[in-house]
Protein backbone atom coordinates (compact mmCIF):
# COMPACT_ATOMS: atom_id res chain seq x y z
CA UNK A 1 0.00 0.00 0.00
CA UNK A 2 1.52 3.35 -1.15
CA UNK A 3 0.55 6.61 0.64
CA UNK A 4 -1.86 7.80 -0.86
CA UNK A 5 -3.64 4.81 -0.71
CA UNK A 6 -3.23 3.93 2.93
CA UNK A 7 -4.61 7.66 3.39
CA UNK A 8 -7.02 7.54 1.06
CA UNK A 9 -8.67 4.18 2.84
CA UNK A 10 -8.69 6.40 6.29
CA UNK A 11 -10.11 8.76 5.38
CA UNK A 12 -13.11 6.77 3.48
CA UNK A 13 -13.54 4.62 6.69
CA UNK A 14 -13.78 7.77 8.54
CA UNK A 15 -16.94 8.97 6.50
CA UNK A 16 -18.75 6.03 6.88
CA UNK A 17 -21.84 5.62 9.40
CA UNK A 18 -21.31 2.25 9.89
CA UNK A 19 -19.96 2.34 13.48
CA UNK A 20 -16.83 3.89 13.19
CA UNK A 21 -16.50 5.60 16.84
CA UNK A 22 -14.58 9.35 17.85
CA UNK A 23 -12.33 7.14 19.42
CA UNK A 24 -11.58 4.89 16.48
CA UNK A 25 -11.05 7.61 13.97
CA UNK A 26 -8.49 9.51 15.81
CA UNK A 27 -7.06 5.80 15.99
CA UNK A 28 -7.29 5.72 12.63
CA UNK A 29 -5.78 9.65 12.25
CA UNK A 30 -2.92 8.57 14.16
CA UNK A 31 -2.11 5.36 11.98
CA UNK A 32 -2.32 7.15 8.99
CA UNK A 33 0.00 10.08 9.89
CA UNK A 34 2.61 7.72 11.28
CA UNK A 35 2.35 5.80 8.37
CA UNK A 36 3.30 9.06 6.44
CA UNK A 37 6.00 9.54 8.76
CA UNK A 38 8.05 6.43 8.29
CA UNK A 39 7.74 6.66 4.88
CA UNK A 40 9.26 10.13 4.81
CA UNK A 41 12.30 8.82 7.06
CA UNK A 42 12.46 5.69 4.91
CA UNK A 43 12.87 8.09 1.83
CA UNK A 44 15.13 10.60 3.32
CA UNK A 45 17.27 7.72 4.39
CA UNK A 46 18.26 7.07 0.85
CA UNK A 47 18.16 10.77 -0.11
CA UNK A 48 22.28 10.91 1.23
CA UNK A 49 23.13 7.77 -1.08
CA UNK A 50 21.47 9.06 -3.92
CA UNK A 51 22.83 12.59 -3.47
CA UNK A 52 26.81 11.23 -3.24
CA UNK A 53 26.38 8.79 -5.85
CA UNK A 54 24.66 11.53 -8.17
CA UNK A 55 27.42 13.64 -7.43
CA UNK A 56 30.30 11.05 -7.74
CA UNK A 57 28.82 10.40 -11.02
CA UNK A 58 28.40 14.07 -12.84
CA UNK A 59 31.99 15.17 -11.11
CA UNK A 60 33.71 11.73 -11.99
CA UNK A 61 32.67 10.43 -14.88
CA UNK A 62 34.50 12.85 -16.82
CA UNK A 63 37.58 11.36 -15.77
CA UNK A 64 37.27 8.24 -16.11
CA UNK A 65 39.35 7.50 -19.38
CA UNK A 66 41.43 4.34 -20.05
CA UNK A 67 44.29 5.81 -19.08
CA UNK A 68 43.04 6.91 -15.39
CA UNK A 69 42.96 3.16 -14.61
CA UNK A 70 46.82 2.44 -15.59
CA UNK A 71 48.61 5.11 -15.60
CA UNK A 72 50.56 6.94 -12.70
CA UNK A 73 49.59 10.23 -11.21
CA UNK A 74 50.77 13.58 -12.97
CA UNK A 75 52.35 16.43 -11.88
CA UNK A 76 49.85 19.50 -12.29
CA UNK A 77 49.36 21.06 -15.59
CA UNK A 78 50.33 17.91 -17.23
CA UNK A 79 47.33 16.13 -19.40
CA UNK A 80 46.75 12.60 -18.57
CA UNK A 81 47.92 10.97 -15.34
CA UNK A 82 45.63 8.13 -13.22
CA UNK A 83 45.63 5.92 -10.19
CA UNK A 84 46.83 2.97 -11.56
CA UNK A 85 48.98 2.74 -8.36
CA UNK A 86 46.19 3.70 -5.69
CA UNK A 87 44.35 0.94 -7.00
CA UNK A 88 47.04 -1.46 -6.66
CA UNK A 89 47.55 -0.18 -3.51
CA UNK A 90 44.33 -0.28 -1.86
CA UNK A 91 43.66 -3.94 -3.05
CA UNK A 92 47.65 -4.64 -1.38
CA UNK A 93 46.57 -2.84 1.98
CA UNK A 94 42.79 -4.47 2.25
CA UNK A 95 44.54 -7.99 1.29
CA UNK A 96 46.94 -6.98 4.50
CA UNK A 97 44.17 -5.72 6.69
CA UNK A 98 41.72 -9.01 5.48
CA UNK A 99 45.09 -11.64 6.86
CA UNK A 100 45.46 -9.22 10.07
CA UNK A 101 41.75 -8.93 10.85
CA UNK A 102 40.08 -12.05 9.52
CA UNK A 103 41.49 -14.94 11.18
CA UNK A 104 41.87 -13.24 14.59
CA UNK A 105 37.93 -11.43 14.50
CA UNK A 106 36.81 -14.62 13.32
CA UNK A 107 38.46 -16.68 16.06
CA UNK A 108 37.96 -14.06 18.36
CA UNK A 109 34.20 -14.04 17.71
CA UNK A 110 33.93 -17.72 17.65
CA UNK A 111 35.33 -18.14 21.53
CA UNK A 112 32.41 -15.11 22.43
CA UNK A 113 29.81 -17.27 21.29
CA UNK A 114 31.18 -20.36 22.47
CA UNK A 115 31.83 -19.40 25.36
CA UNK A 116 29.52 -16.52 26.31
CA UNK A 117 29.37 -15.86 29.60
CA UNK A 118 32.53 -16.60 31.04
CA UNK A 119 35.06 -13.78 32.31
CA UNK A 120 37.23 -13.35 29.67
CA UNK A 121 34.25 -13.69 27.10
CA UNK A 122 32.93 -10.79 28.64
CA UNK A 123 35.92 -8.58 29.07
CA UNK A 124 37.03 -9.63 25.49
CA UNK A 125 32.92 -8.26 24.08
CA UNK A 126 33.83 -5.23 26.13
CA UNK A 127 37.23 -4.06 24.90
CA UNK A 128 36.30 -4.87 21.51
CA UNK A 129 33.38 -2.32 21.66
CA UNK A 130 35.61 0.05 22.68
CA UNK A 131 38.23 -0.63 20.02
CA UNK A 132 35.91 -0.16 17.49
CA UNK A 133 34.68 3.05 18.91
CA UNK A 134 38.26 4.40 18.73
CA UNK A 135 38.99 7.10 16.14
CA UNK A 136 40.61 5.17 13.26
CA UNK A 137 43.33 8.37 13.28
CA UNK A 138 44.03 6.58 16.95
CA UNK A 139 44.85 3.45 15.52
CA UNK A 140 46.98 4.70 12.73
CA UNK A 141 49.20 6.53 15.90
CA UNK A 142 49.07 3.31 17.51
CA UNK A 143 50.40 1.56 14.16
CA UNK A 144 53.14 4.55 13.11
CA UNK A 145 54.47 3.76 17.03
CA UNK A 146 54.39 -0.06 16.78
CA UNK A 147 55.13 -0.81 13.19
CA UNK A 148 56.46 2.56 11.29
CA UNK A 149 59.33 3.98 14.08
CA UNK A 150 61.00 0.98 14.78
CA UNK A 151 61.44 -0.23 11.65
CA UNK A 152 62.11 3.04 10.20
CA UNK A 153 60.02 3.66 7.50
CA UNK A 154 56.51 4.22 6.66
CA UNK A 155 55.72 0.64 4.60
CA UNK A 156 52.07 -0.96 3.13
CA UNK A 157 52.79 -3.37 6.25
CA UNK A 158 51.55 -0.88 9.06
CA UNK A 159 48.89 0.27 6.72
CA UNK A 160 47.66 -2.95 6.50
CA UNK A 161 48.22 -3.48 10.31
CA UNK A 162 46.00 0.14 11.11
CA UNK A 163 43.44 -1.25 9.17
CA UNK A 164 43.48 -5.03 10.23
CA UNK A 165 42.54 -3.41 13.70
CA UNK A 166 39.75 -1.50 12.33
CA UNK A 167 38.55 -5.11 11.05
CA UNK A 168 38.98 -6.97 14.21
CA UNK A 169 36.31 -6.05 16.79
CA UNK A 170 33.63 -5.44 13.66
CA UNK A 171 34.42 -9.25 12.63
CA UNK A 172 34.62 -10.72 15.48
CA UNK A 173 30.74 -8.98 16.96
CA UNK A 174 29.45 -10.43 13.69
CA UNK A 175 31.04 -13.87 14.16
CA UNK A 176 29.36 -14.00 17.06
CA UNK A 177 26.03 -12.52 16.34
CA UNK A 178 26.27 -15.19 13.35
CA UNK A 179 27.21 -18.12 15.44
CA UNK A 180 24.27 -17.33 18.07
CA UNK A 181 22.06 -18.21 15.18
CA UNK A 182 22.78 -21.44 14.16
CA UNK A 183 20.84 -23.94 16.16
CA UNK A 184 21.92 -25.74 19.33
CA UNK A 185 20.56 -28.48 17.27
CA UNK A 186 22.95 -29.12 14.58
CA UNK A 187 26.14 -28.56 17.02
CA UNK A 188 24.60 -31.56 18.79
CA UNK A 189 23.89 -33.67 15.96
CA UNK A 190 27.66 -33.21 15.29
CA UNK A 191 28.99 -33.56 18.68
CA UNK A 192 26.95 -36.50 19.23
CA UNK A 193 28.45 -37.89 15.72
CA UNK A 194 31.79 -37.96 17.75
CA UNK A 195 33.30 -34.73 16.45
CA UNK A 196 35.22 -32.85 19.16
CA UNK A 197 33.89 -29.19 20.15
CA UNK A 198 36.47 -27.67 18.34
CA UNK A 199 35.61 -29.05 15.32
CA UNK A 200 32.41 -28.85 15.46
CA UNK A 201 33.14 -25.33 15.86
CA UNK A 202 35.14 -25.17 12.98
CA UNK A 203 33.26 -27.54 10.28
CA UNK A 204 29.78 -27.30 10.90
CA UNK A 205 28.98 -24.16 13.39
CA UNK A 206 31.11 -21.89 11.23
CA UNK A 207 30.46 -22.86 8.05
CA UNK A 208 26.62 -22.72 8.55
CA UNK A 209 26.72 -19.24 9.97
CA UNK A 210 29.52 -18.43 6.87
CA UNK A 211 27.04 -16.78 4.85
CA UNK A 212 26.67 -14.08 7.66
CA UNK A 213 29.89 -13.88 8.49
CA UNK A 214 31.44 -13.00 4.69
CA UNK A 215 28.83 -10.38 5.07
CA UNK A 216 30.49 -8.67 7.50
CA UNK A 217 33.87 -9.57 6.29
CA UNK A 218 32.95 -7.72 3.48
CA UNK A 219 31.41 -4.82 5.45
CA UNK A 220 34.35 -4.33 7.31
CA UNK A 221 36.70 -4.80 4.19
CA UNK A 222 34.46 -1.65 2.48
CA UNK A 223 34.96 0.08 5.86
CA UNK A 224 38.64 0.44 5.88
CA UNK A 225 38.73 0.57 1.93
CA UNK A 226 38.11 3.78 2.64
CA UNK A 227 39.68 4.63 5.42
CA UNK A 228 42.30 7.64 5.12
CA UNK A 229 43.35 8.94 8.29
CA UNK A 230 45.09 5.47 9.28
CA UNK A 231 46.97 5.34 6.45
CA UNK A 232 48.88 8.64 6.59
CA UNK A 233 51.22 8.19 8.46
CA UNK A 234 51.45 4.49 8.28
CA UNK A 235 51.02 3.76 4.10
CA UNK A 236 52.14 7.30 4.05
CA UNK A 237 51.22 7.05 -0.40
CA UNK A 238 53.75 7.26 -3.22
CA UNK A 239 53.32 8.94 -6.20
CA UNK A 240 55.48 6.01 -7.80
CA UNK A 241 54.43 2.42 -8.55
CA UNK A 242 55.14 0.25 -6.14
CA UNK A 243 53.73 -3.22 -4.85
CA UNK A 244 56.24 -3.88 -1.61
CA UNK A 245 54.95 -4.38 1.39
CA UNK A 246 58.10 -3.14 3.48
CA UNK A 247 57.80 0.34 1.30
CA UNK A 248 55.68 3.16 1.52
CA UNK A 249 52.44 2.35 -0.86
CA UNK A 250 50.03 4.36 -2.73
CA UNK A 251 46.49 3.74 -1.88
CA UNK A 252 43.37 5.55 -3.31
CA UNK A 253 41.84 7.43 -0.36
CA UNK A 254 45.11 8.84 0.22
CA UNK A 255 45.30 10.05 -3.13
CA UNK A 256 41.46 11.58 -3.10
CA UNK A 257 42.55 13.18 -0.19
CA UNK A 258 45.52 14.66 -1.59
CA UNK A 259 43.66 15.45 -4.74
CA UNK A 260 40.57 17.06 -3.09
CA UNK A 261 43.03 19.17 -1.22
CA UNK A 262 45.27 20.28 -3.56
CA UNK A 263 44.52 24.01 -5.79
CA UNK A 264 44.87 22.57 -9.24
CA UNK A 265 41.34 21.96 -11.35
CA UNK A 266 42.80 18.65 -13.15
CA UNK A 267 43.62 17.20 -9.44
CA UNK A 268 40.65 18.19 -8.04
CA UNK A 269 38.13 16.83 -11.11
CA UNK A 270 40.53 13.46 -10.45
CA UNK A 271 39.37 13.12 -6.46
CA UNK A 272 36.09 12.82 -8.06
CA UNK A 273 37.23 10.45 -10.56
CA UNK A 274 39.06 8.53 -7.60
CA UNK A 275 36.01 8.46 -5.21
CA UNK A 276 33.91 6.68 -7.77
CA UNK A 277 36.50 3.99 -8.68
CA UNK A 278 37.23 3.45 -4.73
CA UNK A 279 33.04 2.70 -4.30
CA UNK A 280 33.34 0.73 -7.80
CA UNK A 281 36.55 -1.62 -6.36
CA UNK A 282 34.55 -2.07 -2.75
CA UNK A 283 31.47 -3.12 -4.86
CA UNK A 284 33.10 -5.83 -7.22
CA UNK A 285 34.99 -7.16 -4.27
CA UNK A 286 31.39 -7.62 -2.16
CA UNK A 287 29.98 -9.24 -5.10
CA UNK A 288 32.88 -11.58 -5.92
CA UNK A 289 33.21 -12.50 -2.53
CA UNK A 290 29.57 -13.46 -2.08
CA UNK A 291 30.13 -15.21 -5.33
CA UNK A 292 32.84 -17.49 -4.18
CA UNK A 293 30.87 -18.21 -0.59
CA UNK A 294 27.22 -18.68 -1.60
CA UNK A 295 26.55 -22.23 -0.73
CA UNK A 296 24.42 -24.33 -2.75
CA UNK A 297 23.12 -26.10 0.00
CA UNK A 298 22.31 -23.61 3.02
CA UNK A 299 19.68 -21.75 0.85
CA UNK A 300 18.05 -24.76 -0.49
CA UNK A 301 15.14 -24.66 1.48
CA UNK A 302 16.06 -21.73 4.09
CA UNK A 303 15.16 -23.94 6.74
CA UNK A 304 18.75 -24.89 8.31
CA UNK A 305 18.87 -21.18 10.34
CA UNK A 306 15.35 -20.23 11.20
CA UNK A 307 14.80 -24.31 12.09
CA UNK B 1 41.22 -54.26 24.61
CA UNK B 2 42.99 -52.56 26.88
CA UNK B 3 42.21 -48.30 27.55
CA UNK B 4 39.04 -47.34 28.69
CA UNK B 5 36.75 -47.71 25.09
CA UNK B 6 38.98 -48.51 22.38
CA UNK B 7 38.09 -48.12 18.82
CA UNK B 8 36.45 -51.23 18.25
CA UNK B 9 38.45 -53.68 15.98
CA UNK B 10 35.85 -54.78 13.38
CA UNK B 11 37.32 -57.99 12.37
CA UNK B 12 37.43 -59.02 16.26
CA UNK B 13 34.65 -57.89 17.71
CA UNK B 14 32.53 -60.02 19.69
CA UNK B 15 29.28 -61.16 18.78
CA UNK B 16 27.20 -59.52 21.06
CA UNK B 17 27.91 -55.39 21.35
CA UNK B 18 26.02 -53.00 22.81
CA UNK B 19 25.28 -53.73 26.64
CA UNK B 20 24.60 -50.76 28.54
CA UNK B 21 24.31 -50.98 32.52
CA UNK B 22 23.86 -48.45 34.30
CA UNK B 23 24.97 -48.63 38.39
CA UNK B 24 23.55 -45.79 40.69
CA UNK B 25 23.43 -43.79 38.34
CA UNK B 26 22.27 -40.09 39.71
CA UNK B 27 22.50 -36.81 37.87
CA UNK B 28 22.18 -33.39 39.06
CA UNK B 29 22.10 -30.37 37.36
CA UNK B 30 22.92 -27.24 40.30
CA UNK B 31 21.18 -28.26 43.26
CA UNK B 32 18.42 -30.83 41.08
CA UNK B 33 18.64 -33.95 41.28
CA UNK B 34 17.37 -34.94 37.41
CA UNK B 35 18.17 -38.80 38.33
CA UNK B 36 18.83 -40.79 41.38
CA UNK B 37 20.29 -43.68 42.21
CA UNK B 38 18.90 -45.75 38.69
CA UNK B 39 20.11 -48.76 37.72
CA UNK B 40 18.94 -50.68 34.79
CA UNK B 41 20.93 -53.47 32.65
CA UNK B 42 20.11 -53.36 29.05
CA UNK B 43 21.01 -56.76 27.17
CA UNK B 44 22.53 -56.36 23.27
CA UNK B 45 19.26 -55.96 20.89
CA UNK B 46 16.49 -55.03 21.10
CA UNK B 47 14.76 -51.88 22.00
CA UNK B 48 14.37 -50.29 25.22
CA UNK B 49 11.51 -47.88 25.39
CA UNK B 50 12.24 -45.13 28.13
CA UNK B 51 8.64 -43.52 29.24
CA UNK B 52 7.44 -41.12 32.33
CA UNK B 53 6.38 -37.87 32.10
CA UNK B 54 7.93 -34.51 30.99
CA UNK B 55 11.11 -33.80 33.32
CA UNK B 56 11.36 -37.56 34.51
CA UNK B 57 14.87 -37.48 33.49
CA UNK B 58 14.26 -39.64 30.02
CA UNK B 59 16.07 -37.33 28.22
CA UNK B 60 18.77 -37.22 30.98
CA UNK B 61 19.68 -40.62 30.66
CA UNK B 62 19.74 -40.80 27.72
CA UNK B 63 21.82 -38.26 27.59
CA UNK B 64 23.98 -39.22 30.09
CA UNK B 65 24.81 -42.89 27.75
CA UNK B 66 26.87 -40.33 24.95
CA UNK B 67 28.18 -37.93 27.77
CA UNK B 68 26.13 -35.15 25.56
CA UNK B 69 25.68 -33.49 28.59
CA UNK B 70 29.33 -33.36 29.62
CA UNK B 71 29.58 -29.31 28.77
CA UNK B 72 26.23 -28.30 30.99
CA UNK B 73 27.14 -26.00 33.60
CA UNK B 74 26.66 -27.08 36.77
CA UNK B 75 26.56 -30.99 35.63
CA UNK B 76 27.35 -33.58 38.21
CA UNK B 77 26.72 -37.14 38.43
CA UNK B 78 27.35 -40.16 40.20
CA UNK B 79 27.60 -44.30 39.45
CA UNK B 80 28.89 -45.92 37.04
CA UNK B 81 27.37 -46.66 33.20
CA UNK B 82 29.20 -49.20 31.69
CA UNK B 83 29.16 -50.08 27.78
CA UNK B 84 29.91 -53.45 27.13
CA UNK B 85 31.98 -53.19 30.40
CA UNK B 86 33.69 -50.35 30.36
CA UNK B 87 33.29 -46.90 32.46
CA UNK B 88 31.69 -44.26 30.27
CA UNK B 89 32.60 -41.45 32.61
CA UNK B 90 36.04 -42.96 32.96
CA UNK B 91 37.80 -39.53 32.58
CA UNK B 92 40.54 -41.71 30.23
CA UNK B 93 37.27 -42.00 28.10
CA UNK B 94 37.51 -40.38 24.90
CA UNK B 95 34.16 -39.11 24.15
CA UNK B 96 34.73 -38.67 20.58
CA UNK B 97 35.62 -42.46 20.36
CA UNK B 98 32.57 -43.36 22.76
CA UNK B 99 30.08 -41.50 20.65
CA UNK B 100 30.92 -43.09 17.61
CA UNK B 101 29.93 -46.28 19.30
CA UNK B 102 26.57 -45.34 21.06
CA UNK B 103 24.97 -43.17 18.03
CA UNK B 104 22.19 -40.69 19.00
CA UNK B 105 18.76 -39.43 16.62
CA UNK B 106 16.90 -36.43 18.40
CA UNK B 107 13.40 -35.02 18.20
CA UNK B 108 13.99 -33.02 15.83
CA UNK B 109 15.74 -34.02 12.30
CA UNK B 110 18.61 -31.88 12.13
CA UNK B 111 20.77 -32.82 9.06
CA UNK B 112 23.47 -30.50 8.14
CA UNK B 113 23.05 -28.10 5.73
CA UNK B 114 25.33 -30.08 2.71
CA UNK B 115 24.15 -33.20 0.26
CA UNK B 116 22.30 -36.23 1.38
CA UNK B 117 25.96 -37.98 0.77
CA UNK B 118 27.87 -35.79 2.69
CA UNK B 119 25.09 -35.97 5.75
CA UNK B 120 25.82 -39.62 6.07
CA UNK B 121 29.59 -40.23 4.87
CA UNK B 122 30.59 -37.31 7.88
CA UNK B 123 31.33 -39.96 10.82
CA UNK B 124 33.61 -42.00 8.16
CA UNK B 125 35.09 -38.67 6.92
CA UNK B 126 35.80 -37.01 10.85
CA UNK B 127 37.42 -41.05 11.31
CA UNK B 128 40.17 -40.20 8.46
CA UNK B 129 38.00 -42.50 5.25
CA UNK B 130 38.81 -40.47 2.30
CA UNK B 131 38.47 -43.15 -0.45
CA UNK B 132 35.61 -42.62 -2.69
CA UNK B 133 34.49 -45.88 -3.29
CA UNK B 134 34.78 -46.70 0.59
CA UNK B 135 33.03 -43.98 1.24
CA UNK B 136 30.14 -44.81 -0.98
CA UNK B 137 29.54 -48.09 0.23
CA UNK B 138 29.22 -46.91 3.40
CA UNK B 139 26.39 -44.23 2.17
CA UNK B 140 24.84 -46.91 0.53
CA UNK B 141 24.73 -49.43 3.23
CA UNK B 142 23.75 -46.82 6.06
CA UNK B 143 21.34 -45.23 3.59
CA UNK B 144 19.62 -48.91 2.78
CA UNK B 145 20.04 -50.15 6.75
CA UNK B 146 18.10 -46.93 7.68
CA UNK B 147 15.08 -47.50 4.56
CA UNK B 148 16.07 -44.76 2.94
CA UNK B 149 17.97 -45.68 0.08
CA UNK B 150 15.76 -46.33 -2.41
CA UNK B 151 14.10 -42.56 -2.29
CA UNK B 152 16.99 -40.86 -2.25
CA UNK B 153 19.61 -43.15 -4.61
CA UNK B 154 19.41 -40.70 -7.26
CA UNK B 155 19.05 -36.95 -4.89
CA UNK B 156 22.50 -37.86 -3.50
CA UNK B 157 24.05 -34.86 -4.48
CA UNK B 158 20.90 -32.89 -3.68
CA UNK B 159 20.86 -30.84 -0.45
CA UNK B 160 19.39 -32.82 2.53
CA UNK B 161 17.12 -29.92 3.66
CA UNK B 162 15.29 -31.02 0.33
CA UNK B 163 13.92 -33.97 2.12
CA UNK B 164 10.65 -34.43 3.78
CA UNK B 165 10.42 -34.60 7.54
CA UNK B 166 10.76 -38.26 7.71
CA UNK B 167 13.09 -38.60 5.11
CA UNK B 168 15.26 -36.24 7.20
CA UNK B 169 15.09 -38.10 9.97
CA UNK B 170 15.54 -41.46 8.75
CA UNK B 171 18.65 -39.79 7.06
CA UNK B 172 19.67 -39.04 10.50
CA UNK B 173 19.26 -42.86 11.72
CA UNK B 174 21.43 -43.71 8.27
CA UNK B 175 24.16 -40.93 9.61
CA UNK B 176 24.38 -42.49 13.27
CA UNK B 177 24.37 -46.04 11.57
CA UNK B 178 27.29 -44.94 9.54
CA UNK B 179 29.43 -44.99 12.23
CA UNK B 180 28.35 -48.59 12.75
CA UNK B 181 27.39 -47.98 16.52
CA UNK B 182 26.89 -50.97 18.82
CA UNK B 183 23.90 -48.76 20.59
CA UNK B 184 21.58 -46.06 19.07
CA UNK B 185 19.76 -43.63 21.18
CA UNK B 186 16.71 -41.88 20.44
CA UNK B 187 14.98 -39.31 21.37
CA UNK B 188 11.63 -39.05 20.41
CA UNK B 189 12.05 -39.54 17.19
CA UNK B 190 8.90 -39.51 15.86
CA UNK B 191 7.24 -37.16 17.70
CA UNK B 192 7.37 -34.38 15.24
CA UNK B 193 6.41 -36.43 11.89
CA UNK B 194 2.96 -37.22 10.85
CA UNK B 195 1.43 -41.05 11.47
CA UNK B 196 2.85 -42.60 8.35
CA UNK B 197 6.39 -41.20 8.37
CA UNK B 198 5.99 -41.85 12.33
CA UNK B 199 4.85 -46.07 10.92
CA UNK B 200 8.48 -45.84 8.57
CA UNK B 201 10.43 -45.21 11.90
CA UNK B 202 8.76 -47.93 14.14
CA UNK B 203 9.01 -50.18 10.82
CA UNK B 204 12.83 -49.47 10.67
CA UNK B 205 13.67 -49.51 14.54
CA UNK B 206 11.80 -52.96 14.38
CA UNK B 207 14.42 -54.46 11.70
CA UNK B 208 17.56 -52.57 13.26
CA UNK B 209 16.82 -54.66 16.69
CA UNK B 210 18.65 -57.36 15.87
CA UNK B 211 22.29 -55.29 14.75
CA UNK B 212 21.75 -52.52 17.22
CA UNK B 213 20.96 -51.68 20.44
CA UNK B 214 18.46 -49.32 20.77
CA UNK B 215 17.42 -47.11 23.23
CA UNK B 216 14.18 -44.98 22.72
CA UNK B 217 13.12 -42.25 24.54
CA UNK B 218 8.84 -41.62 24.10
CA UNK B 219 6.00 -39.62 25.12
CA UNK B 220 3.86 -42.08 23.38
CA UNK B 221 2.74 -44.97 24.99
CA UNK B 222 1.50 -46.74 22.25
CA UNK B 223 4.57 -46.17 20.38
CA UNK B 224 6.48 -47.83 23.10
CA UNK B 225 4.02 -50.48 23.58
CA UNK B 226 4.13 -51.10 19.65
CA UNK B 227 8.35 -50.69 19.03
CA UNK B 228 10.04 -52.35 22.26
CA UNK B 229 10.63 -55.18 23.88
CA UNK B 230 11.40 -53.40 27.43
CA UNK B 231 9.82 -50.95 28.65
CA UNK B 232 11.26 -48.58 31.47
CA UNK B 233 9.10 -46.01 33.11
CA UNK B 234 10.86 -43.04 35.35
CA UNK B 235 9.20 -41.19 38.07
CA UNK B 236 11.21 -37.63 39.33
CA UNK B 237 13.82 -39.12 38.35
CA UNK B 238 13.82 -42.64 40.08
CA UNK B 239 13.50 -45.84 37.65
CA UNK B 240 10.10 -47.30 38.89
CA UNK B 241 10.12 -50.18 36.96
CA UNK B 242 10.86 -52.27 34.34
CA UNK B 243 9.93 -55.10 32.64
CA UNK B 244 9.20 -56.82 29.47
CA UNK B 245 7.08 -54.38 27.48
CA UNK B 246 3.67 -56.64 27.54
CA UNK B 247 4.00 -57.41 30.37
CA UNK B 248 4.57 -54.03 32.18
CA UNK B 249 1.67 -52.78 29.90
CA UNK B 250 -0.27 -55.72 31.18
CA UNK B 251 -0.03 -56.47 34.53
CA UNK B 252 2.62 -53.79 35.57
CA UNK B 253 3.32 -54.23 39.60
CA UNK B 254 3.12 -50.81 40.79
CA UNK B 255 0.94 -48.87 41.63
CA UNK B 256 2.28 -45.47 39.93
CA UNK B 257 3.24 -47.90 36.38
CA UNK B 258 -0.03 -48.57 36.31
CA UNK B 259 -1.71 -45.29 37.07
CA UNK B 260 1.05 -43.35 34.48
CA UNK B 261 0.14 -46.04 31.73
CA UNK B 262 -4.19 -45.66 32.14
CA UNK B 263 -2.96 -42.10 31.61
CA UNK B 264 -4.27 -40.98 35.30
CA UNK B 265 -1.05 -38.47 35.36
CA UNK B 266 1.13 -37.03 33.01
Amino acid sequence: MTVPDAARTAGAASSRALGATRAMQRRRRAGSTMTVLIWAAAGLSLLPLVLIAGHLLVGGVRVLTPTFFTALPAPPGVAGGGVANGIAGTLVLIALASVIGLPVGLGAGLYLAEHRSTRLATIVRYLSDVLSGLPSIVLGIFAWEVVVRPSGQFSALAGGFALGMIMIPLVARATEEMVRLVPVALSEAALALGFTRWRTSLSIVLRTALPGIVTAALVAVARVAGETAPLLFTAFGTPYWSLRVDQPIAALPLQIYNYAMSPYDDWRAQAWGGALVLIVLVLVISMLARRATRSRFASASGGAVND
Amino acid sequence: MTAPLDRPDASARPAARGRVELDQWSVWFGATAALQDVSLAIAPGGVTALIGPSGCGKSTLLRSINRLDDATVGIRHAGHIRLDGEDVHDPRTDTSVLRQRVGMVFQRSNPFPRSVFDNVVYGPRLNGETDRRTLEEIAERSLRRAALWDEVKDRLRDSALRLSGGQQQRLCIARALANDPGVLLLDEPASALDPLATTRIEELLYDLRREVTIVIVTHNLQQAARVSDRTAFLLAGRLVEVDETARLFTSPREARTEAYITGRFG
